[in-house]
């Protein structure tokens, strides 16, 4: 899971849907598992869509459908919205996705796919709508995520964008670093702060 | 600037962190069973004790059944989750109020209710609707897993500080016109994820009248407009509902503790960074038709003619028909309950609507309390016989069907008018339809088998 983070190039999955929630993501059911169990929730990932109700994969969805492959997940506006479930970040890494791609992501969603190394990239509404374009009209059309550069750029057209990220965020999934390292470290703070204010 | 937020933000800050990022002390973590045991895990992997275990409370809620809470849990699974969290608690030296102890119930019910959430706290914990506890005054909210983990290890967090957002509702609310019509109309308007990035501050007229129990439903449903949080500055509705709460403060300490709340608002000269404007007479019974729950209309109101292709999508899984009118539909199920609509005040209003009348036959309603001590009010406010009365049942507390992880789900295809937060694709269960809606709403359906406006029954 904690895969040092450099340049990524990977063709893409595309899900041109807005406001897709956590629910969809990975539904309250298969939220049991009091393990860490990837492999369980990246293969529920989207279950309800994925599957048709007697169990059967669902042709029309976009998993099943051997045109669209790579690490790159690129989804609607307002992608995981909703409940503030782990288990959907969970889902997407354990599915083998690195990255999302959206020109708008709900905060808690974004911060959980930050803390699972999965990098969220927040890019203008016409980089996109083009790259929804791109890809539909060239499935195997690839995206290069250079987080050192913080660019994002559509190969086949050549646009390239900036994308933000917080610059301690990007210290840690470049360098394998997680917060409860850097809070245990700090404790002699959080006490400091305790002795002040209670 | 110099709005509440900042304030209570502000003194939580142990230190800035360069690049934009803040170290936040916490002063309360709530855990329950579906969010927790990962984190319990990897204290347990990283060889870490809790930090400051008697800042943190543990009960479970998602899985409960809400029948036959004193037999063993049917389910083996969610038995093992909920078996999980006692032992981790017990590990870890946390409070832990189990199931059948008469203090369990929804965490975002119970908090409040025992004073557990104070004015001017930091909360958090793994379930976006932390939200809930700003009405006490406080910045609350809902985090994931890891950060559950980072809080146990440390007591704080490390977030990016929010944008801040006032949203003000002056005037008076019509008949029938509940705090939670107010949020599905702020949803309507703001889309689901119009607050995303924010921490919003209620204020106006319409909220310095609402009660507690409504100002908790009004706070609860902030995370449906993406904000990550929403807070009321505390006043007199709040020292009164605290006051004498078992965790509340006492004696001189209480005198302080008010003192120090009252200077908890926002300064005359505070700058949002963005400030919105609604009037409460626009303001009717609200219902949603769609699959996310800024898919909202008044219920006098007909669906939207046309919409995207998301707008295609809810309406083909909902069977419903742009422009069409939805009062007047059959309805199958009709859920009073969740951390939204499960508190006393809930319970008065169902209760004043049935009164005197009959469930319809077809419907099948579940009625469940947010806590025991919600059900114990009910009881001692007569509010069961009222309700049995009319042919209702009462169950016992928990989550329960707002996102069915136990067994009260709503089956494939049948209609639900539901006093819960979330009408998401198979929220209820597998392909139910969910349609959103207040106390009022869903009494007046549950008695008349349709979709009905309450202010006909009032």
């Amino acid at each position: 899971m904690k895969q040092k983070f450099d340049v990524i190039t990977s063709t893409c999955v595309p899900l041109p849907l807005e406001n897709v929630d956590t629910d969809q993501i990975i539904p309250a059911r298969f939220l049991k598992a009091t393990t860490r169990e990837e492999k369980f929730f990246g293969d529920n990932l989207f279950r309800d869509w994925r599957y048709q109700a007697d169990g059967t994969p669902n042709p029309d969805f976009v998993l099943n459908d051997p045109t669209y492959s790579g690490c790159i997940l690129v989804a609607g506006k307002n992608f995981g919205s909703g409940s503030s479930r782990e288990h959907a970040a969970w889902a997407i890494a354990g599915y083998g996705f690195r990255v999302v791609i959206s020109s708008f992501f709900a905060d808690i969603h974004k911060n959980n796919e930050l803390n699972n190394f999965v990098l969220p990239v927040v890019v203008s509404e016409l980089f996109l709508a083009e790259l929804f374009q791109s890809i539909r009209e060239n499935p195997k059309m690839q995206v290069e995520v250079d987080l050192p550069n913080q660019t994002v750029t559509n190969k086949a057209t050549g646009r390239s964008e900036h994308f933000d990220i917080n610059g301690y965020k990007k210290h840690c999934l470049m360098n394998g670093l997680d917060d409860i390292d850097f809070l245990v470290q700090n404790q002699d703070k959080t006490i400091q702060w305790e002795q002040q204010n209670k | 600037m110099n709005t509440l937020f900042d304030k209570i933000w502000d003194q939580h800050v142990v230190q800035q962190v360069p690049d934009g990022t803040t170290q936040l002390y916490i002063d309360r973590l709530y855990c329950h069973e579906v969010t927790s045991p990962q984190a319990f895990d990897g204290m347990r992997a990283r060889g870490l004790k809790c930090f400051r275990p008697s800042q943190i409370y543990c009960m479970p809620d998602h899985n409960t059944p809400t029948h036959d809470q004193d037999k063993p849990i049917e389910d083996p699974v969610s038995k093992k989750q909920v078996d999980t969290l006692a032992k981790n608690a017990a590990d870890f030296g946390l409070t832990h109020y189990g199931m059948m102890s008469k203090d369990n119930g929804i965490i975002h019910v119970v908090g409040p209710e025992k004073g557990l959430s104070l004015p001017g706290m930091t909360i958090v914990c793994g379930d976006s609707h932390t939200s809930t506890h700003g009405a006490m005054g406080a910045v609350a909210f809902g985090i994931g897993t890891s950060e559950v983990e980072m809080v146990m290890a440390s007591q704080c967090i490390l977030q990016q500080k929010p944008k801040s957002m006032r949203i003000t509702i002056n005037g008076q609310l019509g008949k029938g016109v509940t705090a939670k019509d107010v949020a599905l109309y702020l949803m309507a308007q703001l889309t689901t994820s119009g607050a995303t990035g924010y921490f919003v501050e209620y204020a106006g007229d319409v909220i310095t009248a609402l009660s507690m129990e409504g100002r908790l439903t009004l706070c609860n449903l902030s995370i449906e407009m993406g904000a990550r949080g929403g807070f009321i500055a505390p006043d007199e509705t709040t020292f009164a509902y605290l006051k004498g709460r078992e965790f509340a403060p006492k004696g001189e300490d209480w005198d302080k503790a008010v003192a120090y709340w009252k200077t908890l608002k926002s300064g005359s000269d505070a700058v949002f960074d963005k400030e919105l404007s609604f009037d409460a007479a626009d303001i009717e019974p609200r219902i949603t038709y769609g699959t996310n729950p800024g898919m909202g209309i008044g219920i006098t109101e007909s669906i939207p003619a046309a919409g995207d292709a998301g707008f295609e999508k809810a309406l083909n899984y909902m069977g419903f028909k742009p422009g069409q009118k939805l009062i007047g539909t059959k309805v199958d199920y009709v859920f009073l309950g969740a951390c939204t609509n499960g508190r006393i005040e809930d319970f008065r209003a169902f209760a004043s609507i049935v009164k005197g009348r009959q469930k319809a036959a077809d419907v099948i309603a579940w009625l469940v309390p947010g806590s025991w001590a919600v059900d114990k009010q009910i009881r001692e406010e007569g509010l069961d016989k009222v309700l049995e009365a009319a042919g209702f049942e009462i169950r016992q507390p928990g989550c329960s069907a707002c996102l069915a992880m136990n067994d009260d789900k709503i089956p494939a295809g049948k209609l639900s008018v539901s006093t819960s937060n979330r009408n998401f694709e198979g929220r209820q269960g597998p392909g139910a339809r969910t349609i959103l809606a207040s106390p009022l709403t869903a009494a007046a359906s549950a008695v008349t088998g349709k979709i009905t406006d309450p202010r006909e029954l009032i």
